[in-house]
């Protein structure tokens, strides 16, 4: 039992590390940009795809390294010619176009990969489980977490301390007060989103590593990731963090006594957050409204 | 009677008859009869989103839910209670648009894109209950079987089942209670406060409207209108599917309701119209019709934010 409670927890806490991967990109663009970016799960899936087609040339690490950057480059195409024109104008719009950009991924990667799922393959020694009696711990799952721990600490550190970040962060509070001090606000939107897409693409290399690719995996990893963007509080990139991690281990801990709820506990959570915190765990007041 | 009351009797007049008439025009045109149902089902939800959307300017992006569960509360009635359409109908609105009003008290303090959001997955729970709960709701195969009804009118009975004509006029029949009531809510003293809420709701709230009860009562309203949309869906297609809760469907609502006009109360019916013959076509010609549908988002927000009667309004008014 003890065992079947740790395998669990430790999914839970490895699915959760995917779904802050996730949020993180997509609360980074909510907040600047007031843009739900719908299509965050299908740039998941491109940089999945870029990862298997470049690995057979560069390798695992190479395809980790590059795909990422690709990903962002192609975010970067999309905000510049789709979402660029929609600043400013009801939320509708950039929610409806981004909708129909999910489409558009999705079933652009069917027409070009095919619908069967693909494998991607990673180093050897980091398919082996540790332990014997840990089998669940395999080395590419320690990987996968230390990437997500690295890769959050950075960002954190890149909005705390660097020229970017602070200015991020002063737009997401007033962003007509940070263009008025003359920053070139479209620029910051444009790279802001690149961030956020890199994450998304980082998620796509790390989850096709463990899981394998499919067209249709990015519809599955947005709801969470709105989830855990409620449960933590908007506005709160500590809080999304927060949020990633706590309906992770909920679902894993819902999958050992009631396997059916696993997904609906998610749901159950964000409701409690809503009716006892409605801003989220760590979200400002005023932030929600 | 001034030139824009009689320009508005025209317009209305046209309609109807269109509507009306559609089973004898739609055939000769490559069209059937079955479409027209489907159209004046969905246009009537889409009509319901922009209920909430285009009068109260509160965007729903889970609206999909309310339409579900009036379609499995409907379902549920005919499969396990009672053998009779107008109960169905009954059960299906009652159970969305209660669900609706009791989440909506819950979500309605959000605005703008967190209200979108929030609703997107709260309707999402639904979705997943539909969609586990198999020993009751069929699961992912759906909530069968089930048939709609004949109608006992007490003198006579109306086979809307096997006959196609006579169950188009019967949705047809509960599409104008549905219109009549909304064309009426909107043009009551409420109906204007929504305007009122849409245009300046901090001015509205100055005014002392109590700006959260309002939109709670439209946001229910709308899951009520929802609901019963969902109900006569199901009756449309003698099942009730998990994926009508879907988010992807909720959002072929809004596009509707974007693509005809938001601002006009009819618009929404002309985008379902577009949507549903244009999904009907696409996806007999192409499997790749999901890329289609998704350009036609992208189109639409792009090219054609006021939708097909905003471009035509502007150009008569030019």
């Amino acid at each position: 039992m003890t065992q079947l409670l740790l395998f669990n927890v430790t999914n839970g806490l490895i699915i959760g590390a995917f779904y802050v991967l996730m949020a993180l990109g997509l609360s980074l663009i909510l907040n600047l940009s007031n843009v739900i970016n719908f299509a965050h799960g299908g740039f998941l899936v491109i940089g999945g795809y870029i990862a298997y087609t470049i690995t057979p040339y560069v390798g695992f690490w190479g395809a980790l390294l590059i795909a990422p950057p690709l990903t962002a480059v192609i975010g970067l195409a999309v905000e510049r010619v789709l979402i660029r024109p929609l600043y400013g104008r009801d939320p509708l719009y950039s929610l409806l176009l981004t909708f129909g950009l999910a489409f558009i991924i999705e079933d652009g990667t069917r027409f070009i990969w095919g619908a069967q799922g693909k494998p991607v393959t990673i180093p050897a020694f980091l398919a082996q489980p540790l332990s014997y009696e840990f089998f669940f711990i395999t080395g590419y799952r320690l990987f996968m977490v230390a990437v997500v721990l690295f890769t959050v600490a950075l960002l954190f550190l890149l909005l705390r301390y660097t020229r970017l970040g602070i200015r991020i962060r002063a737009g997401t509070l007033d962003l007509e007060t940070v263009s008025a001090l003359g920053v070139n606000v479209r620029a910051l939107r444009s790279l802001n989103f690149a961030v956020g897409i890199y994450l998304a693409g980082l998620s796509g290399v790390l989850a096709a590593g463990q899981l394998g690719l499919e067209p249709t995996m990015g519809a599955g990893v947005l709801m969470p990731s709105f989830i855990a963007i409620i449960v933590g509080g908007v506005g709160s990139l500590t809080g999304t963090l927060l949020g990633g991690l706590l309906i992770g281990v909920a679902s894993g801990l819902a999958a050992v006594f009631l396997p059916a709820a696993s997904e609906a506990i998610m749901y159950v959570l964000m409701a409690v957050v809503l009716l006892i915190r409605p801003r989220g765990l760590l979200g400002e007041e005023g932030m929600m409204t | 009677m001034s030139g824009e009351q009689a320009r508005k009797l025209t317009v209305l007049v046209a309609i109807w008859a269109l509507l009306l008439l559609a089973p004898y025009w739609m055939p000769p045109l490559g069209g059937y009869t079955a479409l027209g149902t489907r159209v004046l089902v969905l246009g009537l939800a889409a009509m319901s989103v922009n209920f909430l959307l285009g009068f109260t300017g509160v965007l729903s992006f889970g609206h999909a839910a309310w339409f579900g569960l009036g379609a499995y509360g409907c379902g549920l009635m005919l499969k396990f209670i009672a053998l009779s359409t107008p109960l169905g109908l009954i059960a299906g609105t009652v159970l969305g648009g209660v669900m609706g009003g009791l989440l909506g008290a819950l979500i309605v303090r959000r605005r703008g894109v967190y209200f979108a959001m929030v609703t997107i997955a709260f309707g999402q729970v639904f979705y997943y209950i539909a969609f586990q709960w198999s020993s009751l709701t069929g699961g992912d195969d759906g909530l069968r079987p089930f048939s709609r009804q004949p109608l006992h009118l007490g003198f006579a009975t109306v086979d809307i089942l096997s006959d196609a004509t006579a169950f188009y006029y019967f949705v047809l029949f509960c599409f104008a209670l549905a219109v009549a009531i909304m064309g009426f809510i909107l043009r009551s003293p409420f109906g204007r406060t929504m305007l009122a809420i849409r245009e300046n709701e901090r001015r509205a709230r100055f005014l002392g409207i109590p700006v959260e009860r309002h939109i709670w009562i439209a946001f229910t309203l709308s899951c009520f209108f929802m609901a019963y949309a969902g109900s006569l869906y199901a009756l449309v297609n003698n099942f009730a599917d998990p994926r009508g809760l879907h988010y992807s469907q909720s959002g072929d609502f809004v596009i509707m309701a974007v693509m005809g006009g938001m601002r006009s109360f009819w618009g929404p019916l002309l985008g379902a119209a577009v949507f549903v013959v244009l999904q009907d076509y696409l996806s007999s010609v192409t499997i790749n019709w999901m890329s289609f549908v998704g350009l036609l988002f992208v189109l639409v927000v792009l090219f054609f934010p006021r939708g097909l009667l905003g471009v035509i309004r502007r150009k008569s008014e030019a």
